[in-house]
């Protein structure tokens, strides 16, 4: 399965220095650790730099699951999956219970993670204040100082504008009472899903060359007032698959004449739920 | 003037000013500047393009960190600090604070991308300040104090005249009651008219809060207009100091005779 790469794809040396980036990451939680990305076979902004995270941690026993919005089953999420498969040789499962590693772009699973999963982000952007301060050297010196009063300048300016933070995703929070981080563009619904998680989160930003990491049990605050305190996303309807009510819905677009429906973005809890639906239907029944 | 009838004895200076050089090269922008600030004092600096004016407060502000001398200012707990030896955080926290700076160039103070509101809010979201309602209720009484119609507090400042984006840039210093403000030029670049008003704006409430003010002008109408007392640069050096109306109408210095004789009188 492997032949002609070595074990996933990168060379021993470069999986150690990814692999001291994300020690250090992991040591100083929220910080963005440089590390030295490689070109890897496919573009910039399909996941570079979580591949190359995923590609320094997985060894031959672990099962890995790769989600893209939620669903296993998307391009993204079946091309990276099966460069794993091919150049690791590694078993790969769309249930999250049973995987080792997951690597995700937009989501965090609904089913709640332990303490043996490991789950990579893809970030297209690792700075949190880019937007506000355009500097490298002056958002360096904000992180050093924890000066992050123009995060909350960003929230002040969407209350004004819409009456609510407007901010949808990557929701800015703040790690273990000190760093600003950028939780990639997962939406705000799975924010409080970070905080305290069992799992280790990493975060690879292969563009930018950066790795930033979530221990596991570390506290995960999203940015607030206390006028204005953070809330998730909720929906006035339920899953039309499973009926699922506690889950983030995607609406889905059926038709021509304004058809629509909301559907789990998570593919697997989805398709779980339905499982056991029909199960419970059918003892029911009998 | 006035200035006298403030100061009493046990009155430690709010900023003491010793030796300050600065070097740009193998030039010196500026160089030996030595001065006391007293609370509430207002002191301007005056001389020509080129003297140095600038690039001293530049270097009394922390904007830039001077080659020479130190830079001393009485906290509020009336311990002294040595702007230029504190940890740079304690810096960055004392400007935000006890400081105020405000640029020739509105451009250079405030935030385009956010709202009025927004930019008067920072300061105080800086210092910690957390309930939406409150900052916005602070912000809207400073834009209030510095005639800016509240109505207009959600609009950027790109829609702001030039005379108003000035307000708001002061509005957006003076919401954390600094005790110093550092002003460049704050009313270069404004029409006769708009500057009256900003000057009387100014210096009624320099008297309300009790500021104490640094401004550089080129204007010696503004310096007599505004300050206790006035130092006079020229080449990088302070070469005239004194009560503004003591130099003003009894120049001492050449180049103060010639900076006062210069001045066309209507």
């Amino acid at each position: 399965m492997t032949a002609g790469y070595n074990f996933a794809y990168l060379d021993e040396q470069t999986k150690r220095m990814i692999r001291r980036a994300i020690l250090k990451a992991v040591a100083i939680p929220g910080y963005q650790v440089p590390f030295g990305s490689r070109e890897m076979p496919l573009p910039y902004g399909w996941g570079t730099g979580g591949i190359q995270v995923t590609a320094s941690i997985i060894g031959s026993h672990d099962v890995l699951k790769v989600i893209d919005q939620g669903a296993d089953d998307t391009t993204n999420a079946v091309s990276i999956r099966r460069f794993f498969a091919n150049t690791a040789g590694v078993e790969t499962t769309t249930r999250t219970t049973d995987a080792t590693i997951i690597q995700t772009r937009h989501r965090i699973p609904e089913t709640p993670l332990h303490a043996d999963q490991i789950i990579v982000f893809q970030v297209p952007i690792p700075e949190p204040l880019r937007w506000l301060e355009p500097r490298e050297s002056e958002t360096r010196q904000m992180h050093a100082y924890a000066d992050y009063a123009v995060m909350h300048v960003k929230l002040y300016e969407d209350i004004a504008r819409y009456g609510h933070i407007a901010t949808t995703y990557d929701y800015p929070v703040i790690v273990n009472g000190r760093y600003l981080m950028r939780p990639s563009p997962i939406p705000k619904f799975d924010n409080p899903k970070m905080d305290m998680n069992p799992a280790l989160m990493l975060f690879g930003a292969g563009r930018e060359k950066r790795i930033y990491a979530v221990p596991p049990y570390t506290s995960v605050k999203s940015l607030d007032f206390e006028d204005h305190p953070f809330t998730i996303e909720s929906w006035d309807t339920s899953c039309a698959l499973c009926g699922a009510t506690d889950a983030f819905l995607d609406e889905v677009i059926t038709d021509d004449r304004g058809g629509k429906m909301f559907v789990c973005s998570d593919s697997d809890h989805c398709a779980e739920r339905s499982v056991k639906n029909h199960k419970d239907g059918q003892e029911k029944a009998a | 003037m006035n200035a006298i009838s403030k100061l009493t004895a046990t009155d430690a200076p709010l900023l003491s000013v010793r030796g300050i050089g600065k070097r740009f090269g193998n030039r010196m922008a500026c160089r030996d500047v030595s001065f006391d600030l007293w609370p509430g004092e207002v002191l301007a600096i005056v001389g020509e393009s080129g003297a140095g004016k600038t690039t001293l407060l530049r270097n009394l502000c922390g904007d830039q960190v001077p080659d020479e001398g130190h830079v001393l200012f009485a906290r509020r707990d009336g311990s002294i600090s040595d702007v230029y030896a504190i940890p740079e955080p304690e810096r960055r926290i004392l400007m935000r604070t006890d400081w105020g700076i405000i640029h020739q160039n509105p451009r250079d103070g405030l935030r385009y991308g956010v709202s009025a509101g927004a930019n008067v809010g920072e300061r105080l979201m800086a210092v910690g300040a957390r309930n939406y309602a409150d900052i916005r209720r602070t912000a809207a009484s400073w834009l209030q104090r510095l005639e800016i119609d509240v109505a207009r507090m959600d609009e950027l400042p790109i829609a702001f005249s030039g005379g108003m984006q000035q307000r708001l840039q002061i509005a957006r210093n003076l919401v954390t009651q600094p005790r110093l403000v550092f002003m460049d030029e704050p009313t270069g670049g404004l029409d006769v008219s708009v500057q009256a008003k900003l000057l009387d704006l100014l210096r009624s409430l320099v008297g309300e809060l009790g500021l104490a003010a640094i401004i550089v002008t080129h204007d010696l109408a503004v310096a007599r207009l505004l300050a206790d007392r006035l130092m006079v640069m020229q080449g990088g050096r302070a070469v005239e100091l004194g009560l503004t109306d003591q130099v003003l109408d009894d120049p001492q210095h050449p180049y103060t005779q010639l900076l006062v004789s210069s001045v066309l009188q209507i």
